[in-house]
C-alpha cells in the first residue's frame, strides 16, 4: 500500500467556530494507482490535498493518521514535515499558473529548491532537461522567467519540477482548469507517462472537470460534506455507480468536459449542510430520494465488491 | 524595456512641462496688477533697488507681449540657466544663491534617505512574522510617520540641542567659522548636521519599516512562496525570495516618496535655521522675494522629476518583467 | 508631505496589490453592516485608536465654548509654566496655550476631513472612470496621474499659497486635497478593473442600465470598505501636510491651528526659553491624531478582511 490514510479529521478554524472539512476520511491508494477525487465544491477535497502535504495555517489536524510506504507522516508538525515534502510527497498545486517566483529565472529557482534539499543542479540537469524533453518543453525554458511562458508552458515545467525527485505520491490539485482543451489533453497525457515511467509511484488527483478523471484515473473517490462517498475504478463509478449521489453527479453531466461545479447539478435539491454543525447520520439525506429512518445513523465505507467501497445503507 | 522607458521618458516630460507651466502660470494669477503689488509687497526700501525691480518684474513678465511670447521667453531664459535675480540679496542671480544652498539639503537628505530606506526595510523584514517585534515595532512605527517632520525636529533641537547641549541647533556651521576645508570646520559642519539628519532619518524610518513588513508578509501568502514550501523549501529560502521581491514596489515607493521627504526637509532645516533650500524658501516667503521663492522651487521640482527618473531606471534593472517587455510595473 | 504611501505600504504598486488582494472579502463586507460593525467595535486598534480621534475631536469641538480666553488674548502672566489656570502653561506673550490647542484642533479636524474628502471624490472619480471605460480615457486619465504623482506635491502647494495667499483653512484644504489624489486614483482603477471582469457587471450592462448607475449601484458598494480606509490615510495626510504649510507661515491668517503654533512658538524662541508647554502639545496632538488613524486603519483592514483577521 502506497498510501494508507485512516480516520482522518481536519477542520478550519473561523471565527464562527470549526468548520469540519474532513471528518474521519479513509481510504488506500495502491502502488502505481492513479486516484481521481470528485464532488462539489467545498466536500473536502482540497482539504484532503493539502492535509496530504502542507496544512495551511488555519487547518488543524483533529485526529487520523496518515502513511505513506508504511511510515506514518508527521502531517501536524509542519517542521517534520519538511523532510517528507518534495522526495516522499509533492504537488502540482491548482496555482500553477503563479507557483514560479516571477523575478527568478525558472532554472535558478530550481537550482535554489534543490540545495535546499541538498541536491546538486549540475547533477540533475541531464534528467531535467530529458523530462522537460518529454513534456515538449526546450531545454531553454530554464533561462526564462515565468511570465515569458504560456499557461500551458508553465503547467508542464510545474509538473517536470514537482516530480523531479520522484516522490512516492503526487498530488494533482485541479491540474488542468486553467488550460485550454488541447493544453488540458497533454497535461493529462503526461501525467499518466510520468506514472508509467516510474516518475512517480501514485497520483491522488483532484479536479472539477469530471472528464480529466475519465482520462488519468485508474480509480475514482467520490467526496461528500467531508464524508467519502464511494470509491471504485473509474470505469464502475461511470458504469455502474451505486452511491445516490454519485448516480446523480454522473447523471448530472450532460456532456464530457462540462464542469459540474458551475451549474446546478439537475437531479440535485438542495445545497450540502453547513459544516460547522453538520448533521449526524448520513448527510446526504436531505437531498437524497432513497433516504429513510436508518440514514439517521452514518452509513460504514464499507466494500461490496471487490475494490469497490460505498457509505450508504440503501446498497447491500 | 525599450516600451517601458519610452513610457517613462513621456511621463517625465510631460511632468517637467506642467511643472514649469504651473510655475509660470501661478503668478500671472495674481489678482490686480501683478508688477505693482510685487514692488508693493516687497520690504525693500532702497530706491535703486526699487526701480531694477520694477523694471525687471515689466521685462521679466512682459506683459505688453502677447501671452504665448511671455510664455516662450520663460522657457528660453529657463534653459539658459537664468532664474532671475533675488530680491532679498540683490543683485545676486537666484541660480547662484540656490546653488549655494544645495550642498546642505542634499547633505542631510540623501544620508536620510538611503540609511531610512536600508535600516527601515531590514527592521520590517524582520518584523513581519515575528509576534513580539511586530507588537513593538508597528505601533512605534505608526506613531513615528504620522509625527510631523518638524515637531521632531523641534523634539530633538530642544532636548538633545537646548537641554543637554550636546548639540548645536542654529546654523550649519559656527557663525565664527570661515568656511573652508579645515579640520576644525569640517568637524563644526558635521557637528551641525547631526540633528537635521537624525530628525528627518526618524521620520522616515517608520514608514519603510512599515512598508516592508506589509509587503513581506503579502509576499508570504503568495501562491510561489506556497509552493516552495509545499516542496520542502526551508523557511529561509521561502523569505528571500519574499524579500527580493517586496524591495520592488519599495523602490518604487522610494521615488514616489521623494517629494514628501523633500518637504519633510524643508521644514526641518527652517527648525535648525540649516542653510538650506528650505531655508531659503522661508526667507524668500519673508521678504516677499518671488524670484527667489520660484526659482528654488523650480529647482527642487526638477531634481525630484531627475532622482524619480534615475530610480525608474534602476527598476528596470532589478526588475525582469519590466525588461521582458512585459507589463510588470506600470509606474 | 502626504505620510500616506508609507503607511499602505508607499509604492502605489502595494495599493494596487492590495486592492486586489481585498477585492473578494470587500465583496461581502458591502452587505454585512451589522457584522463589520460587530467585528469593528471588538478589533483592539479599532476601539483605542477610535477613542482617541473621538477624544481630540470632542475637545475641539466642545472646548471652546468652556474657556475663559480667546486663542489670541493676552490672557495671563508671560511664560507661565502649566498650572490650574492655564493648564497648558502661557506664551511669550501671556496667551493661553491651551486656548491655542483646542482652536488648533479645530483646524485640524476640517482640514482633514475637507482636504481627504476632496483627494477621495478626484481620485474616486478619476480611479473609477479611467477603470471602467478603459481604452482612450485610461490612458490619458492615467496619464494625468501618473504627471501628478510625481510633481511634489508640497512644493507647487508652497508656490500657490505664497502667490494667491491663502486666508482660509476651507481653501488651504481644497489646495492640499488637489495635490494629494493621485495614489487613491490608481488604485481605484485597479480595484474598478478587477471588479469591472465579474459577471455581475456584464449583467448589469446587459440589461442597458446606464454606466453611472452600474458604478454607483454595483461596482461602488464592493468597495466602501476599501474607500473608507483610504479615506481615513487621506485625512491624516492632509493634516500632516496643512501642519507643514502653516509651520512655513503659509498657513491660514484667519484661524489658530497647530501648525502656526508650532511656527510661533520656534519663531519666539521657545525652544531656548524651554518653553516645553507651548510646542510639545500641537506637535503630541497631531502625532496622536494621525497615528491613531493609522492604527485604526490596520484594524479595519482585519476587520474588513476577515483572512488578516484570523491569523
Amino acid at each position: 500500500m502506497a498510501l494508507s490514510v485512516t480516520d482522518l479529521r481536519v477542520w478550519y478554524r473561523t471565527l464562527k467556530g470549526d468548520v469540519k472539512a474532513l471528518d474521519g476520511v479513509t481510504f488506500d491508494v495502491a502502488d502505481g494507482e492513479i486516484m481521481g477525487i470528485a464532488g462539489e465544491s467545498g466536500c473536502g477535497k482540497t482539504t484532503l490535498g493539502k492535509a496530504l502535504i502542507r496544512l495551511d495555517t488555519r487547518m488543524r489536524h483533529e485526529g487520523g493518521t496518515v502513511a505513506l510506504d508504511g511510515e506514518k507522516l508527521p502531517i501536524a508538525d509542519d517542521a517534520a514535515m519538511r523532510r517528507y515534502r518534495y522526495r516522499e510527497v509533492s504537488l502540482i498545486p491548482q496555482y500553477a499558473m503563479s507557483a514560479m517566483n516571477p523575478t527568478r529565472k525558472i532554472g535558478k529557482m530550481i537550482r535554489d529548491l534543490l540545495a535546499a534539499h541538498g541536491v546538486r543542479y549540475a547533477e540533475v540537469l541531464p534528467e531535467l532537461e530529458r523530462r522537460l524533453g518529454l513534456v515538449g518543453l526546450d531545454a531553454e525554458v530554464l533561462k526564462r522567467y515565468p511570465i515569458e511562458l504560456s499557461g500551458g508552458m508553465k503547467q508542464r515545467v510545474v509538473l517536470v519540477l514537482s516530480t523531479l525527485l520522484n516522490p512516492s505520491l503526487l498530488i494533482g490539485d485541479e491540474v488542468t482548469s486553467a488550460l485550454d482543451v488541447s493544453s488540458q489533453k497533454a497535461v493529462a497525457r503526461a501525467l499518466v507517462e510520468f506514472r508509467d515511467h516510474g516518475f512517480v509511484r501514485s497520483m491522488i488527483v483532484i479536479t472539477h472537470d469530471i472528464s480529466v478523471l475519465f482520462q488519468v484515473a485508474d480509480t475514482i473517490l467520490v467526496m461528500y460534506a467531508g464524508h467519502l462517498a464511494e470509491k471504485a475504478p473509474a470505469r464502475t463509478i461511470i458504469d455502474a455507480p451505486l452511491h445516490p449521489y454519485t448516480k446523480m453527479l454522473i447523471g448530472a453531466l450532460p456532456q464530457v468536459g462540462d464542469r459540474y461545479d458551475e451549474q446546478r447539478l439537475s437531479g440535485i435539491e438542495g445545497r450540502p449542510p453547513s459544516l460547522l454543525d453538520p448533521p449526524t447520520g448520513c448527510r446526504f439525506r436531505d437531498r437524497c430520494p432513497l433516504a429513510h429512518d436508518r440514514c439517521a445513523e452514518a452509513p460504514p465505507f464499507r466494500e461490496v465488491a471487490e475494490g469497490h467501497q460505498v457509505a450508504c445503507w440503501a446498497v447491500s | 524595456m525599450r516600451g517601458y522607458l519610452a513610457r517613462k521618458t513621456l511621463v517625465y516630460g510631460l511632468t517637467f512641462v506642467v511643472a514649469v507651466t504651473l510655475n509660470w502660470l501661478i503668478p500671472r494669477l495674481m489678482p490686480g496688477d501683478p508688477v505693482q503689488r510685487m514692488v508693493a509687497r516687497a520690504a525693500v526700501q532702497h530706491p535703486e533697488t526699487i526701480a531694477s525691480m520694477a523694471a525687471y518684474y515689466e521685462r521679466t513678465f512682459g506683459l505688453d507681449l502677447p501671452i504665448w511670447q511671455q510664455y516662450l521667453n520663460y522657457w528660453a531664459a529657463l534653459f539658459r540657466g537664468d532664474l532671475g535675480t533675488s530680491v532679498w540679496l540683490f543683485p545676486t542671480p537666484v541660480s547662484q544663491v540656490v546653488l549655494e544652498a544645495v550642498p546642505y539639503t542634499l547633505g542631510i537628505m540623501i544620508p536620510a534617505i538611503v540609511l531610512s530606506f536600508v535600516v527601515g526595510n531590514t527592521v520590517g523584514a524582520m518584523a513581519a512574522r515575528s509576534r513580539w517585534l511586530d507588537n513593538v515595532a508597528l505601533p512605534v512605527g505608526y506613531l513615528v510617520t504620522a509625527m510631523p517632520y518638524m515637531w521632531l525636529a523641534i523634539l530633538l533641537a530642544w532636548g538633545l540641542g537646548v537641554a543637554l547641549g550636546w548639540f548645536p541647533v542654529a546654523g550649519g556651521y559656527d557663525f565664527g567659522l570661515v568656511p573652508q576645508w579645515s579640520w576644525t570646520f569640517v568637524a563644526d559642519l558635521l557637528h551641525h548636521w547631526v540633528l537635521p539628519f537624525l530628525s528627518l532619518f526618524l521620520v522616515s524610518l517608520g514608514g519603510w519599516a512599515i512598508g516592508m513588513r506589509n509587503l513581506i508578509i503579502y509576499e508570504l501568502e503568495s501562491d510561489y512562496s506556497n509552493y516552495l514550501s509545499a516542496l520542502g523549501a526551508p523557511r529561509r529560502l521561502v523569505r528571500r525570495y519574499a524579500f527580493r521581491n517586496a524591495m520592488l514596489p519599495q523602490i518604487t515607493g522610494l521615488a514616489l516618496q521623494l517629494g514628501t521627504v523633500l518637504g519633510g526637509a524643508l521644514v526641518t532645516e527652517i527648525v535648525f535655521g540649516y542653510p538650506g533650500l528650505g531655508k531659503l524658501v522661508l526667507s524668500a516667503i519673508q521678504n516677499q522675494d518671488f524670484f527667489l521663492l520660484q526659482g528654488t522651487l523650480l529647482f527642487v521640482v526638477i531634481g525630484v522629476l531627475v532622482a524619480n527618473f534615475v530610480i525608474d531606471i534602476v527598476y528596470v534593472l532589478v526588475d525582469p518583467r519590466t525588461r521582458t517587455g512585459l507589463t510588470g510595473a506600470t509606474a | 508631505m502626504t505620510a500616506t504611501q508609507p503607511t499602505t505600504g508607499p509604492g502605489t504598486e502595494t495599493a494596487d496589490q492590495a486592492a486586489v488582494a481585498a477585492a473578494p472579502s470587500g465583496a461581502r463586507a458591502g452587505g454585512d453592516l451589522r457584522e463589520t460593525l460587530y467585528f469593528a467595535l471588538r478589533n483592539p486598534k479599532v476601539l483605542v485608536g477610535g477613542v482617541v480621534v473621538l477624544g481630540f475631536l470632542v475637545l475641539g469641538l466642545v472646548g471652546p465654548s468652556f474657556l475663559r480666553y480667546a486663542p489670541m488674548d493676552y490672557a495671563g502672566p508671560p511664560m507661565a509654566p502649566p498650572s490650574a489656570d492655564f493648564p497648558l502653561g502661557t506664551t511669550t506673550f501671556g496667551q493661553d496655550v491651551f486656548a491655542q490647542f483646542v482652536a488648533g484642533l479645530r483646524s485640524t479636524f476640517l482640514v482633514g476631513v475637507l482636504g481627504g474628502a476632496v483627494a477621495a471624490v478626484i481620485g474616486m472619480t478619476i480611479g473609477f472612470v479611467a477603470g471602467y471605460r478603459g481604452g482612450l480615457i485610461d490612458e490619458l486619465l492615467n496619464m494625468l496621474t501618473n504627471v501628478v504623482l510625481v510633481i511634489p506635491g508640497f512644493v507647487v502647494l508652497v508656490i500657490l499659497n505664497a502667490y494667491l495667499g491663502v486666508r482660509s483653512v476651507p481653501m488651504q484644504a481644497l489646495y492640499i486635497g488637489v495635490f494629494s489624489w493621485p495614489w487613491v486614483a490608481r488604485a481605484v482603477r485597479s480595484q474598478t478593473l478587477s471588479l469591472r471582469s465579474r459577471d455581475f457587471i456584464d449583467l448589469a450592462r446587459l440589461s442597458g442600465v446606464g454606466v453611472g448607475t452600474i458604478l454607483r449601484r454595483e461596482v461602488a458598494p464592493n468597495m466602501y470598505s476599501y474607500l473608507f480606509m483610504t479615506f481615513v490615510l487621506l485625512f491624516g495626510g492632509s493634516i500632516l501636510t496643512a501642519a507643514s504649510l502653516d509651520f512655513i507661515g503659509l498657513g491660514p491668517t484667519n484661524a489658530m491651528s497647530l501648525g502656526l503654533m508650532m511656527n510661533q512658538a520656534v519663531q519666539w524662541s521657545a525652544l531656548h526659553l524651554g518653553l516645553w508647554w507651548w510646542f510639545v502639545p500641537p506637535g503630541l496632538g497631531i502625532t496622536l491624531i494621525v497615528g491613531s488613524l493609522y492604527i485604526m486603519n490596520v484594524g479595519l483592514d482585519e476587520v474588513f478582511n476577515p483572512k488578516l483577521r484570523e491569523t
